[in-house]
């Protein structure tokens, strides 16, 4: 059966989500991969990605665009990456994002320095047989978990992939570099 | 995680920084109290100036660098990225702001040049580059020089959208002009735009370019910011157009969402009502060659 995934669009990199989601679903027909820009998108979707991008910006957004409600209501999983996991907690250390929470967890935004510190690393990730290589950009990061959330990956700085029922987070960007091992996990959780 | 496998500055981060930006306004600051007002009316990011392009032609004389005290002081003021201007070539002022802490350098046309012949190599920083660009030949060897990032240079500090109408217009209607030629017209084409062949077949073969492309130089209303977006912009730079302004904090938000709606032509003129007067603006045909700045850097 195919899956009807949606890309939060309202900042961001959302092309490369759709191209990376697209990508996954390619053999799996009846699947479709669409932006979601108001709260009528979000009908019939499995899952939804929220993209990288400003978190602040992004935050903002939602709550002009009137989506603050219907995203927290989102019954499908959500794939959430950088500004997605600090959007997608219920806890972050800046009053001007206002989180979903759909993930307990406390996340800092920044939490590794300016642009120049932005890195990739070849991460170990609970559940692949093989180490992912991880972009951290401006990443955040979350300090603590709440109870049934599933660490999947911690580096010095912090946690960075998690999982939390059908919802995954990164602090880092699987849509970037081709590596779709982390959204074929997401699709199979999904029970579609 | 294996220490030894830590790599930063590389193509993929610098690109994607700029990708993260996408579909966002960043917006000229001159101090910290701008720099939280554009943060806090939804922008990407800032770049810190020590003067908006419009004073910077108004005050003549050589343009350099920001003072680091007032950069330093706009870091400090905000979250969102910050973006700092050298002059086109002088590598030094890169460095410099690099140290800074600056998330992104603007090789920029509205500074002064400091070299005639070379732009900055780029390629050598760990910190990701913007360069403007007035046609597909420039952009592609900005592109090739190192830029993550590539910006219309329109005209800045004018208020008047025509430069970057028209340079928007070349870039895409270049690439457009691609499509379905044959791998010996490519080369033909890349020696007329005097572009590395590469970069003219990878544009051909995605039909944009390989890195985001926003539009700058003479936005100053939410509808300008939205025509440059229909055109094929991933975000907008906006300069003297906010702070210029009568009312700046009414107008960040505006063209902010102008820009996330930039096809939505009710939610356009919903933001634009009673914004007050935008910068007064210029013509540009009436400005004396020496005041041209799109045409520094080639």
């Amino acid at each position: 059966m195919g899956v009807k995934v949606g890309v939060l669009a309202l900042q961001g990199d959302v092309a490369e989500h759709i191209a990376a989601f697209r990508e996954a679903l390619a053999d799996r027909s009846g699947s479709s991969v669409a932006a979601v820009r108001r709260a009528e998108d979000l009908a019939g979707l499995d899952a939804l990605a929220i993209p990288g991008g400003e978190s602040t910006t992004i935050s903002r957004l939602i709550g002009k665009n009137g989506l603050y409600e219907p995203l927290s209501e989102f019954e499908g999983g959500v794939f959430a990456t950088c500004a997605g996991m600090v959007l997608i907690s219920d806890r972050v250390d800046d009053p001007r994002v206002r989180p979903l929470s759909r993930i307990p967890m406390h996340v800092a935004r920044n939490a590794f320095g300016r642009q120049v510190d932005s890195r990739e690393a070849m991460l170990e990730v609970a559940g692949l047989a093989e180490p992912f290589r991880a972009i951290f950009i401006r990443a955040p990061v979350a300090t603590d978990v709440g109870p049934g959330v599933e660490v999947l990956a911690r580096i010095p700085e912090g946690i960075v992939a998690v999982r939390s029922g059908r919802h995954m987070a990164f602090a880092f960007h699987p849509e970037l570099g081709g590596d779709l091992r982390l959204h074929r996990m997401f699709l199979e959780g999904l029970g579609v | 995680m294996k220490l030894e496998e830590l790599r930063f500055g590389t193509e993929l981060i610098k690109r994607g920084f700029a990708s993260m930006q996408k579909g966002g306004v960043i917006m000229d600051v001159v101090n910290a109290e701008q720099a939280e007002l554009a943060e806090e009316a939804g922008a990407v990011a800032v770049m810190a100036l020590e003067r908006v392009p419009a004073d910077i032609r108004a005050a003549g004389g050589v343009a350099r660098m920001a003072d680091p005290q007032k950069i330093v002081e706009i870091i400090d003021a905000v979250s969102i990225p910050v973006m700092g201007k050298a002059r086109i070539g002088h590598f030094v002022e890169a460095q410099i702001l690099e140290a800074l802490g600056v998330d992104m350098v603007d090789e920029s046309e509205v500074l002064t040049p400091a070299d005639e012949q070379f732009h900055i190599d780029k390629a050598g920083f760990g910190v990701p580059f913007v360069c403007g660009a007035r046609n597909l030949g420039e952009a592609l060897r900005r592109i090739n020089e190192g830029a993550a990032m590539i910006r219309t240079k329109g005209e800045a500090g004018t208020g008047n959208v025509v430069e970057a109408v028209r340079h928007m217009r070349a870039i895409m209607g270049g690439i457009r002009a691609l499509k379905g030629l044959s791998s010996q017209e490519l080369v033909d084409c890349a020696r007329d735009i005097e572009a590395p062949v590469e970069l003219v077949i990878e544009c051909a073969q995605r039909g944009r370019l390989p890195v985001v492309n926003f539009s700058a130089g003479g936005i100053a209303t939410p509808a300008d910011a939205a025509l440059m977006m229909q055109l094929g912009a991933d975000g907008v730079f906006v300069g003297s157009g906010i702070f210029k302004s009568t009312n700046p904090e009414a107008t960040a938000r505006a063209i902010v969402e102008a820009v996330n709606h930039y096809d939505d032509a009710k939610v356009i003129a919903e933001v634009s009502k009673g914004l007050g007067d935008a910068m007064k603006g210029l013509d540009v045909h009436l400005l004396r060659e020496d005041e041209v700045l799109q045409t520094r850097g080639r």
